[in-house]
């Protein structure tokens, strides 16, 4: 296995004295794709944050590129290559599109012309204020906004939450879209999605991994699927062949 | 394949450039500031106040209008300018630019100090702190009557005159000169920091203070540098004040100047530079017209400027303004 991006190795962690993630460990290679599943209130979104570091590390740590990145402020951990995508979306509500885009922009990749290219809708509202944005487009503004920091690793916190099924369709498709070298953890609430968006997969329950795997192989075990999120893909709008 | 248009691919530094670039309405307006040279050589007095003011309300701008700090207690720095520039030259030392400078780095120096501790609270909270900020200062001038002068204002302020060469007089020339010049080289700075990638994060600490570090930006540095930015600015049009007007009182310090120039900048529209230079035109004038109709009674039709203006201009007269070129633009062939 190559050199990880970024190694997660027995982290505890939550807020203040509670404690929501419990020796979580995994690793995410450059380039990969990792979903993070499970029911609501397992931990998804702290693993996130923890990486972020918004939360309150108690022990284990995270290793970045070789480095000890668990004590460096949230502010210093972009600035490494780390790109997350809040589930609030929390764009900034009176700065039109391209002003939301311009804020945070690092040099690399991608710039104005690259994500206008990934969301085209994006380029069309250009000047339109951000509270002026259907939900969709509030969620592709977001997540266009982080990848304007050029981030080495993507941190998507259930992009596809409340979002009409066309447009959870044009967000999937820009996210299938991304260059080939980018590397992704994915927190979604659609399994099926996720999986087939990813290469590997880890489940949490109760803020410990009770399953990892190849993403194909889990999407091919239904059993699995019932058992850690109550789901059946038969069910499942998304559940494709 | 989606089309992009050639003005999205000049990135966030051909944005900022275009947002650096003068407008033919700003080179009018700027232009137009030297008319009350001719026009008006008996208001010039008024004219420098104005200045003072502008500049004022800018370095309110900057943190309010720019990065969402709400003050109260603005004048602190303004009345420590003042004060500051005063007791320089009381204490032989009346050269009108070196004090200018030292005023301004004095406060802020206090800027600086203050904003390690405004950083840590937003919305009332941050109000209460600015305006018990403000009341502590000029209470403790007023106790230090000693120094200050008290009440009774600061005595013996003796300015030289300007290069050695203008000096300060009743037709207030050299007043409203050097209050320009000051004005619009501070306002190059302003302009400079607001269309840099510092100023674009500034805006978004202000839409959301607590996103902004997890996408790179240090939302607390960068307020404790404007803070301090600002602090210098409204330190500079208080020893402006002093060294224009040889006289300091501990009115500079007072709740009533932090709540005016507060007035001046919502009238003329907050985040927009212009809007505070505006805002003390308009403020400045009114209340030399309206305290001439009644000496007793102008407060009420400032407040009902103020009503009205929120009311009918919630971005203030500039965002009224910019809304009604816009509209114009739209119906026009």
């Amino acid at each position: 296995m190559p050199d990880p991006l970024l190694a997660v190795r027995n982290v505890r962690a939550g807020y203040g004295e509670a404690v929501v993630l419990d020796d979580v460990s995994f690793e995410v290679a450059a380039g990969q794709s990792l979903a993070v599943l499970g029911r609501n209130g397992v931990g998804k979104s702290t693993l996130l944050l923890t990486i972020m570091g918004f939360t309150n590390l108690v022990r284990g740590s995270l290793v970045w590129r070789g480095e000890e990145i668990g004590h460096l402020a949230p502010h210093q951990r972009p600035r490494r290559g780390l790109g997350w995508v809040a589930q609030e979306r929390e764009i900034f509500a009176s700065l039109s599109v391209e002003e939301n885009l311009t804020v945070v922009s690092r040099p690399g990749r991608w710039n104005l012309a690259a994500v206008f290219e990934l969301f085209p809708r994006l380029a069309e509202r250009r000047q339109v204020r951000g509270h002026h944005l259907s939900g969709g487009e509030q969620q592709m503004l977001a997540i266009a906004r982080t990848l304007m920091t050029n981030p080495s690793l993507l941190l998507l916190d259930e992009p596809l939450e409340g979002l009409a099924p066309i447009i959870v369709e044009e967000l999937t498709a820009a996210i299938r879209h991304m260059p080939g070298d980018s590397t992704l953890i994915l927190v979604e609430q659609h399994a099926d999605i996720a999986l087939a968006l990813t290469e590997h997969v880890i489940v949490l329950e109760r803020g410990r991994i009770v399953h990892r795997g190849r993403s194909r192989d889990t999407l091919r075990d239904p059993a699995l699927l019932d058992r850690y999120l109550g789901l059946t893909l038969s069910d499942s709008p998304h559940a494709s062949g | 394949m989606a089309t992009v248009s050639l003005e999205a691919l000049r990135g966030p530094h051909g944005y900022l450039r275009a947002q650096t670039r003068w407008r033919r309405t700003e080179i009018a307006f700027w232009l137009a500031t030297l008319l009350p040279f001719l026009l008006f050589p008996s208001y010039l007095q008024l004219a420098s106040q104005i200045a003072i003011t502008a500049l004022f309300a800018v370095s309110l701008d900057l943190i309010l209008g720019y990065a969402g700090i709400v003050s109260l207690g603005h004048a602190a720095f303004f009345g420590l300018g003042a004060y500051a520039a005063g007791l320089i030259s009381k204490f032989g030392w009346g050269e009108p630019l070196s004090g200018l400078v030292l005023a301004s780095t004095l406060a802020g120096v206090a800027g600086y100090g203050a904003s390690v501790v405004v950083v840590r609270f937003r919305h009332l909270a941050l109000i209460m702190i600015t305006l018990g900020m403000g009341l502590l200062l000029h209470e403790a001038a007023n106790s230090a009557s000693w120094l200050t002068g008290g009440a009774d204002g600061l005595q013996g302020v003796r300015i030289r005159p300007l290069l050695e060469l203008f000096s300060f007089d009743l037709w207030g020339r050299a007043a409203y000169a050097y209050a320009l010049l000051m004005l619009f080289l501070t306002f190059l700075v302003a302009r400079r920091v607001i269309n840099s990638p510092f100023g674009l994060s500034l805006r978004g600490i202000r839409e959301n203070a607590v996103r902004m570090p997890a996408l790179g930006a240090p939302s607390r540095a960068h307020v404790r540098k404007v803070y301090t930015i600002a602090a210098v600015m409204a330190g500079m049009a208080g020893a402006l004040l002093a060294q224009t007007t040889s006289t300091v009182s501990l009115e500079v310090l007072s709740f009533q100047r932090s709540a005016d120039v507060l007035v001046i900048l919502i009238l003329g529209g907050a985040g927009r530079l212009y809007g505070g230079i505006l805002g003390a035109i308009l403020y400045m004038v009114a209340r030399d017209q309206f305290s001439g109709i009644n000496p007793q009674y102008w407060y009420f039709w400032i407040g009902l400027l103020l009503i009205a203006v929120v009311l009918f201009l919630p971005n203030g007269i500039l965002g009224g303004l910019g809304r009604a070129a816009a509209w114009w633009r739209r119906v026009s062939p």
